[in-house]
């Protein structure tokens, strides 16, 4: 029972993170396109050219997956799957429902921020294994800029930590399902970002944005000067899993946001016991928005040099959220 | 206030920007499904060169003035006999090749500017693509075919 469980568990976060990530993949091909007044894919698939993301899929399986002479081949071959497994373990903590979640950690903030740092190992490695000087300096760049945005994107996290008096996500998103006051007899409550969390939350999104090196923080595979950075030599199997990798990142980086600040599962005036079965529809639909924002950016902002990139993270962010848990602190103290 | 002040609010041009990209979202693609659906070109397109045997005197000035050398001319002088009796032998150019070459031509329309005796013109014909690069080179035939698609010449402006 306890296997049965486990792997159906694993099953569902596999097959789950897959099917998300193809849709965002298909999503931001349409979306992309109709913001450049293009149709995007059209054919694949009979309509609307939904089955792209599958196509382009197979496409890239039947690529010669090469090897780098000069490459260190242990490293490079293990680089795609540490980027992988740290994307695919994150979701394991994201409660989807009360119970829909895979493990309902105590330190479920923690474990958070510290596998999705693992996907830095996994960029690094790819950009110093490949033995290109575009690989290189792209995955340096990708290290520099990863550890830049790791701080604001913790401290922000700190502050929601110190509001709901716990670590864990589960108890985070019914700390914002909690009654903030009452109006006569009508209980009101409401997430984080309402609760004063709304400068935390944006220096969360600027810090996930950078976290998932897209547009406008793309510099580690900045396409006009560095080729493709880190992925330049990746072909094949191993760059479909960095491509899914970074898809699926896009998702769980929102659900992350979602779940601290806008409530996660939780929506108001849905009954407690229905959460269970309505959680993952009010979760997809959080993410969904939250997706659409960092894709609308996408293609809408220009890309940022490498030292503006730098002076946002440590000359503007970083002392805004230590400013930020201050004010929380403060008012979590007096309040 | 001057008029050329920058606004003062911050980012201003990164809202600006995601209007226009959520405007344009919303809009229609000007798309046209091409193989289904055929775009009609203004009369005027420079689609493909015609040729018109009978006005061209193998004068060279297309092929000498065409910035790819993408023409080629050949021909000879032919003796037409007198129009009457003791008159004299005229000589006349006869037109034996007329080639363009439609993977070098760069469609900038000197050869039909430049030619004294209107034998070139435009059509917006556009479907001519072929598999081999070889087949781009049109021949005399091919070139006068191209003639029954081109458009009649707008009427004179009155007044």
């Amino acid at each position: 029972m306890f296997w049965l469980e486990v792997v159906l568990k694993v099953l569902v976060v596999l097959l789950g993170m897959l099917t998300l990530a193809l849709v965002v993949i298909y999503a931001e091909l349409k979306i992309g396109a109709h913001m450049q007044n293009r149709i995007g894919p059209y054919y694949a698939g009979g309509r609307y050219g939904w089955a792209q993301p599958l196509a382009d899929a197979l496409k890239f399986i039947q690529k010669e997956d090469l090897v780098p002479r000069g490459a260190d081949k242990t490293v490079f071959k293990a680089a795609p799957y540490i980027v992988v497994m740290a994307t695919l373990a994150a979701f394991v903590v994201i409660p989807a429902g009360p119970d829909l979640v895979g493990v309902d950690l105590d330190l479920g903030v923690f474990y958070l921020l510290a596998i999705s740092s693992l996907t830095t190992l996994g960029v690094l490695m790819a950009g110093w294994a490949s033995a290109n000087k575009y690989s290189l300096i792209g995955g340096l760049r990708a290290a520099a800029q990863l550890i830049a945005y790791e701080l604001p994107l913790v401290l922000a996290v700190v502050a929601v930590v110190v509001q709901a008096g716990t670590m864990s996500l589960n108890g985070i998103v019914e700390a914002q399902a909690e009654t903030w006051f009452t109006i006569g007899s009508v209980e009101v409550s409401a997430p984080f970002i309402l609760k004063g969390q709304i400068i935390g939350f944006i220096i969360f999104g600027i810090a996930a944005v950078a976290e998932l090196s897209r547009i406008p923080f793309d510099m580690p595979i900045a396409e006009s000067e560095l080729t493709m950075g880190y992925l330049t030599e990746y072909s094949s199997l191993r760059f479909t899993m960095f491509f899914l990798a970074e898809y699926a990142s896009i998702v769980l980086l929102s659900a992350i946001a979602a779940t601290l600040y806008l409530g996660g599962y939780w929506a108001p005036w849905v009954p407690e016991d229905a959460l269970n079965a309505f959680g993952p529809l009010i979760l997809l639909a959080k993410v969904a928005i939250l997706t659409f924002v960092v894709i609308w950016i996408r293609w809408t902002w220009p890309r940022l040099r490498e030292d503006q990139l730098q002076s946002l993270a440590w000359r503007w962010l970083i002392p805004l959220a230590l400013f930020n848990i201050l004010v929380i602190a403060t008012f979590k103290v007096v309040g | 206030m001057a008029a050329n002040k920058r606004i003062s609010f911050p980012f201003v041009g990164l809202y600006k920007g995601m209007w226009v990209t959520l405007r344009t979202l919303f809009k229609k693609p000007p798309t046209v499904m091409y193989p289904d659906v055929k775009e009609i070109p203004v009369p005027r397109a420079r689609g493909v060169i015609s040729l018109d045997t009978e006005a061209c005197t193998v004068c060279m000035l297309c092929s000498r003035e065409c910035p790819d050398w993408c023409i080629y001319i050949e021909g000879h002088k032919e003796e037409v006999p007198p129009s009457k009796p003791g008159g004299r032998v005229r000589t006349r150019a006869k037109l034996d090749r007329f080639d363009i070459d439609y993977a070098l031509c760069m469609y900038c329309g000197i050869c039909v500017e430049v030619c004294p005796f209107d034998a070139l013109f435009w059509s917006p014909e556009y479907e001519y693509s072929e598999h081999s690069i070889a087949d781009m080179l049109h021949n005399k035939d091919r070139l006068s075919d191209w003639l029954q698609t081109v458009p009649d010449p707008p009427g004179l402006e009155s007044s």
